[in-house]
């Protein structure tokens, strides 16, 4: 089926199987591989991406299903080859290690600032519920959360 | 043993845009269709084969299907309302804080972004949150085929594990909830505190006056082949003086009406029905001191 979505602002038209997940659909024909398969279940988030402003699994939506909608990928948050608040804070909090989670963690986190721009250490579990990480034991990323909502206000 | 997960099996698809179209498009097909709501039960299934549909009717298109309203004393919500609406609509919290409290710890965020009220119901998985805040509230469900719409009490909607009395060309389009004035109380057990499918869940609605319990009523998760109403609990309690002892003999009822299955993953018969017992005791403990203060 022929869709026609906005991905990261641009418009893009593109050929969907009906069969195809969106995660398998940005990967495999828009080779949009930051958006990661982790467990393919809905259960660790890797896959995460916005759709209109707020994080869903790729991996339980159909490509198909975007047909008119907006989609936000990480590639979405740099302009030119300046980072991202969120990315900076990221960095400097050491918020990730191997980095499988973090597309997904930005991304989450993306979605709570633009609708919480001071969120508690609560508030930001509750959002990251969803999202495993392996590597770091959270905690980093609870403080590049933090950070990134400092950065944000500035 | 873990399910392997495969790549989606083959089907049609069709996403009407309206309940018009829809009714259209279902006297045309003959069978093997699944609605696709928030999908994250239905692409689950579907990758590990448990479901294999032959026609997947995507239903998020379908405006109407999305809605909270009070309508006299009753609030009625569109099948295709997404689990995190639910949990922020005013509406819901005023008039039905049950329903709130039981699924605002429903899987995580992201999926209540996606995941529907309706889904939960149709799923019909004996561990559904939605459904013993929803069983206690004595909701209804409107189910609408091409040429007929009924109303059916929840009570009589759930047949067996992932069966309900739903036909394959019927589409439930809205749950009716009665606004009452009570106490509420909800506890889920899972394997952790949150992000997690329940063990056993309990959930009830109160009034108590004076030193009696006036009206309770009482629906459990995890503990049958559906989730059930307590009505033997119920019963026992009407009139009944709130005490530790009345309590305790309607924790143990709990006890004795549990049926889960053996086959059932995550937890054992015995556990499960251990468990009925202790989350039915808090359940009412927590109505009984909300009401009396
Ligand atoms: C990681 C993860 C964690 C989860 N945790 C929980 C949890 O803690 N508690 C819990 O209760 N559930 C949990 N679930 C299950 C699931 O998210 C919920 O049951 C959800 O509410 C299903 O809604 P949906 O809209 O996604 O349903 P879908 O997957 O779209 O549909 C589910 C089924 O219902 C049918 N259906 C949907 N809508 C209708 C309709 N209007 N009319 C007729 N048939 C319909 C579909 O055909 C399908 O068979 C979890 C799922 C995942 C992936
Ligand atoms: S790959 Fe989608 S949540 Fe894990
Ligand atoms: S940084 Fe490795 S999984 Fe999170």
């Amino acid at each position: 089926m022929k869709i026609k979505f906005q991905l990261n602002g641009q418009p893009v038209e593109a050929e969907a199987p009906i069969d195809e997940t969106l995660l398998d659909f940005l990967r495999n024909r828009l080779r949009i591989t930051s958006v990661k398969k982790g467990c393919d279940l809905g259960e660790c988030g890797t896959c995460t991406v916005l759709l209109n402003g707020k994080p869903v699994r790729s991996c339980l939506l159909l490509a198909v299903q975007i047909d008119g909608e907006d989609v936000t990928t990480i590639e979405g948050l740099s302009k030119d080859d300046n980072l991202n608040p969120i990315q900076e804070a990221f960095v400097k909090e050491y918020g990730f290690q191997c980095g499988f989670c973090t597309p997904g963690m930005i991304l989450t986190t993306k979605a709570l600032l633009d609708k919480n721009p001071d969120p508690s250490i609560e508030d930001i579990k509750i959002a990251f519920e969803g999202n495993l990480c392996r590597c770091t034991g959270y905690d980093q990323i609870i403080e590049s959360v933090l950070r990134a909502a400092k950065l944000i206000k500035r | 043993m873990e399910e392997e997960i495969r790549p989606l099996p083959k089907f049609d698809y069709f996403s009407p845009h309206s309940l018009h179209d829809l009714s259209t498009l279902l006297k045309q097909l003959k069978g093997g269709i699944s609605f696709l709501a928030g999908g994250t039960d239905l692409l689950v299934n579907m990758k590990k084969r448990i479901t294999i549909p032959k026609v997947i009717i995507d239903i998020n298109r379908i405006q109407e299907l999305s809605f909270i309203e009070k309508r006299s004393n009753n609030i009625h919500v569109g099948s295709v309302t997404r689990l995190n609406n639910l949990i922020e609509s005013s509406i819901v919290q005023e008039n039905v804080p049950l329903l709130t409290e039981a699924i605002r710890f429903l899987a995580s965020h992201p999926i209540r972004n996606r995941a529907t009220i309706g889904g939960n119901l149709c799923t019909a998985s004996p561990a559904a949150d939605a459904a013993p805040p929803l069983l206690a509230l004595n909701a209804s469900v409107k189910l609408k085929s091409p040429d007929d719409e009924k109303i059916v009490p929840l009570s009589e909607f759930f047949v067996g594990p992932r069966q309900t009395v739903r036909k394959h060309n019927e589409i439930l389009t809205e749950i009716i909830i009665p606004c009452e004035k009570g106490s509420n109380a909800f506890m889920k057990l899972g394997r952790r505190r949150g992000f997690t499918l329940s063990v056993v869940s309990v959930a009830a609605f109160g009034i108590i006056k004076g030193d009696k319990f006036e009206d309770i009523r009482i629906a459990l998760g995890g503990v049958a082949p559906t989730p059930i109403r307590a009505y033997k609990i119920e019963e026992m309690l009407k009139g009944v003086e709130v005490s530790d002892r009345s309590i305790e003999k309607a924790a143990e009822i709990a006890k004795s009406i549990s049926k889960p299955s053996k086959r059932a993953k995550r937890a054992s018969v015995e556990y499960r029905e251990a468990m009925a017992r202790v989350l039915t005791k808090r359940v009412l403990m927590k109505i009984a001191f909300e009401e009396r203060g």
